[in-house]
């Protein structure tokens, strides 16, 4: 019925107790021009006010900054609580240094991937990177995203 | 001399204030019984006979009214998220003076639909969604009020604007208002319009079907609902007007038989750089109502908020006779202690000091500790009043009693309340002539006067 033409919304915050900042404003500048609707809940925002957001927003992608080294842990149960709040197909992303120590970003991918996100993206992934992705993730329409699934 | 008379139509008493707008003196008050079944003239003739007999014969050059006879302006609310749209639906409601009946967020079931048709509200507020944002709930649970029995109460639809007329539309059988967002954008409440929307409402439709219309060949009609007038009164009182300044922020508290009125009048802004602000802003002049706090009707809701031993120990009254005395005053509700009844005035010394003490800390925001690697960090949601230095002091049970500034100290932090962000130290001012929503509503058209009036009359109660 509706089919104007409709911006993609994205909530866009840092995870947990962590307060860098900085990346956080690039990519909320990054992605509003790019064209995307973005609602940005800056740092230190837990998973809770992130599914609020995205349910009151419609939203179509929650992008997780974690920088500080506990994203994992900050990250578990977030995909579910999705699922129980009606979010069946919202994509996730994670980036930022999601980890810590070195390791190699496709690990990184696997790991992020068994906590139900769409996509994990290392240290310093430029903002164009980001939104390519988005980008053809969101043309794709909402896939049946299942934890650990292949492309 | 010029007169002015100022109605507050209530549940029980209908009260009067006569105000002498030259002087900008109050020149008496009186009540009577509300007569709303009869004529609600009667019940105003009698009050102005008391008062007249104070002052003598009155010539009136202006009249203004509120009310919250007939059950006052009773609403029902719909968000999405309860945090979220739910939330700011209701702190709209409340603060257009309404008493906000339920609140529901989510997808309407057939069960809540047949309890609407059950409360049928005065007005029934629909929202759900930013601008843009999520259309679903909102469609979905306009089709289920399009299952409602009831027609007889109008809609107002202030969800996410892309669906506005989709709305309209299924609920094309009702009497809807279109109106803004009452949430546009994520977290930032938009309140005004459809405050605006309910004050008319309320002028045009339910003045007249409560049967209060009669009183309006009298009057300039009815203009508020009294708890908007007190709101009106406390706001010009913390703001001022361009020409007469106020006395900055504050909490006020209206503690009544069956509920608890907070209102604070602050943007409440971290106090500290330590704290990150979460959720929902805020309105400068913020309402909230505790239903289950009350001095008679919800007396076992202030005990259920706080504890007996407690009470107990701010009355110097057994645990066993506080709690018989209780039960005795929940049935009694009409109770009011005389001088020679020293158990009595104890215990309501108590139960009042538990009340404000209960209420005033859910109305304050909070903190939440963080730990994060660099050390302790916060989250505040809700207002930081711990600089608000007045609270003010109305309803039945604080003016009516010498212990007002002992019960008010309990609307302080104590150094245990860390995370509780309630005001620290205050200056207590004491509505004893009960004019607060009388000046709401002189502050219509004489803010100034209103301003002024208050400032000498108000009481104040000693610095904690
Ligand atoms: C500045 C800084 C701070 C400042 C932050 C100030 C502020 N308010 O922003 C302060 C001093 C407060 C700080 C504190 C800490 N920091 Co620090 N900090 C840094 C530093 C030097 C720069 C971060 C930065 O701004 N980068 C620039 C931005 C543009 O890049 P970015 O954040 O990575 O974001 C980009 C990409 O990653 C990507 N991206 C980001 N998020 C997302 C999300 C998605 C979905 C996608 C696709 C992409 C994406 O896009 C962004 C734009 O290009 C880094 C080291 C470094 N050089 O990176 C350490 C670093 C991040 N900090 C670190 C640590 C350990 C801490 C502390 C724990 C230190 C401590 N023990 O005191 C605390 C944590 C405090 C807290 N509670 O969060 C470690 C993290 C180690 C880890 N993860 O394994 C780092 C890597 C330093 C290090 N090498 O040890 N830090």
């Amino acid at each position: 019925m509706e089919k104007e033409k409709k911006k993609h919304r994205i909530i866009l915050g840092v995870i947990g107790a962590d307060v860098h900042a900085v990346g956080n404003t690039i990519l909320n500048r990054a992605l509003q021009d790019a064209g995307f609707e973005v609602t940005n809940l800056g740092v230190m925002v837990p998973q809770e006010e992130m599914i609020r957001a995205a349910v009151e927003d419609g939203a179509d992608a929650i992008l997780v900054s974690s920088l500080y080294g506990q994203g994992e842990i900050d990250c578990t149960g977030m995909r579910e609580k999705c699922e129980e709040a009606g979010l069946k197909d919202i994509l996730l992303y994670a980036g930022g240094n999601l980890v810590v120590g070195k390791v190699p970003e496709k690990e990184i991918q696997e790991r992020y991937k068994a906590l139900g996100f769409d996509r994990a993206f290392g240290p310093g992934t430029d903002p164009s990177v980001t939104i390519a992705a988005l980008k053809k993730d969101l043309a794709k329409g909402r896939l049946h995203h299942h934890r650990g699934s292949e492309e | 001399m010029k007169a002015v008379l100022l109605i507050d139509f209530g549940s029980t008493y209908t009260k009067i204030t006569a105000v002498d707008i030259e002087k900008e003196e109050i020149l008496g008050t009186a009540q009577s019984f509300t007569t709303i079944e009869t004529d609600i003239n009667d019940g105003l003739k009698n009050a102005l006979k008391i008062l007249e007999e104070k002052t003598g014969p009155l010539e009136f050059s202006e009249k203004y009214a509120c009310s919250s006879a007939a059950g006052g302006l009773r609403m029902v609310a719909i968000g999405l998220v309860p945090e979220l749209t739910a939330q700011a639906a209701k702190q709209a409601s409340l603060g257009a003076g309404a008493k906000v009946v339920k609140t529901y967020s989510y997808e309407l079931t057939d069960g809540d639909v047949e309890e609407i048709d059950g409360i049928n509200p005065d007005i029934l507020l629909l929202t759900g969604g930013t601008d843009g944002g999520n259309k679903d709930n909102i469609i979905h649970n306009a089709h289920q009020l399009a299952k409602l029995k009831s027609r007889s109460f109008p809609i107002i639809i202030a969800g996410n604007r892309s669906c506005t007329d989709r709305v309209a539309e299924i609920l094309e059988d009702f009497e809807t208002f279109k109106c803004e967002n009452v949430m546009p954008k994520l977290n930032i409440p938009n309140v005004e319009p459809v405050q605006e929307l309910i004050r008319s409402i309320f002028l045009k439709k339910i003045v007249l079907a409560k049967g209060l219309s009669q009183a309006e060949e009298l009057i300039k009609g009815i203009l508020m609902p009294t708890p908007a007038a007190m709101l009106e009164a406390m706001k010009l009182l913390a703001k001022g007007t361009e020409t007469e300044e106020g006395i900055g922020d504050l909490v006020g508290v209206d503690l009544g038989g069956a509920t608890t009125d907070v209102y604070s009048m602050s943007y409440g802004l971290p106090q500290t750089g330590a704290a990150v602000l979460k959720g929902l802003r805020e309105d400068y002049a913020k309402r909230t109502v505790e239903g289950d706090i009350g001095m008679r009707y919800s007396i076992k809701g202030i005990v259920a908020a706080s504890d007996i031993m407690r009470i107990s120990d701010l009355s110097g009254l057994s645990e066993r006779k506080c709690e018989e005395m209780i039960e005795y005053l929940s049935v009694h509700t009409d109770k009011v202690p005389g001088d020679d009844e020293p158990d009595f005035i104890a215990l309501d010394y108590a139960l009042a000091s538990m009340a404000v003490e209960a209420a005033v800390t859910r109305h304050a925001g909070k903190l939440e500790p963080f730990y994060t690697p660099t050390g302790i960090s916060y989250m505040q949601t809700g207002k930081d009043l711990t600089g608000v230095k007045t609270v003010v002091a109305t309803g039945g049970a604080l003016i009516h009693t010498k212990r007002t500034g002992d019960i008010l100290k309990h609307t302080l932090s104590k150094p245990e309340d860390a995370f509780s962000l309630k005001p620290k130290e205050a200056e207590f001012l004491v509505d004893r002539k009960y004019i607060l929503a009388a000046m709401g509503l002189l502050s219509t058209e004489y803010p100034d006067a209103a301003l002024r009036i208050m400032k000498k009359e108000l009481e104040k109660n000693g610095v904690s």
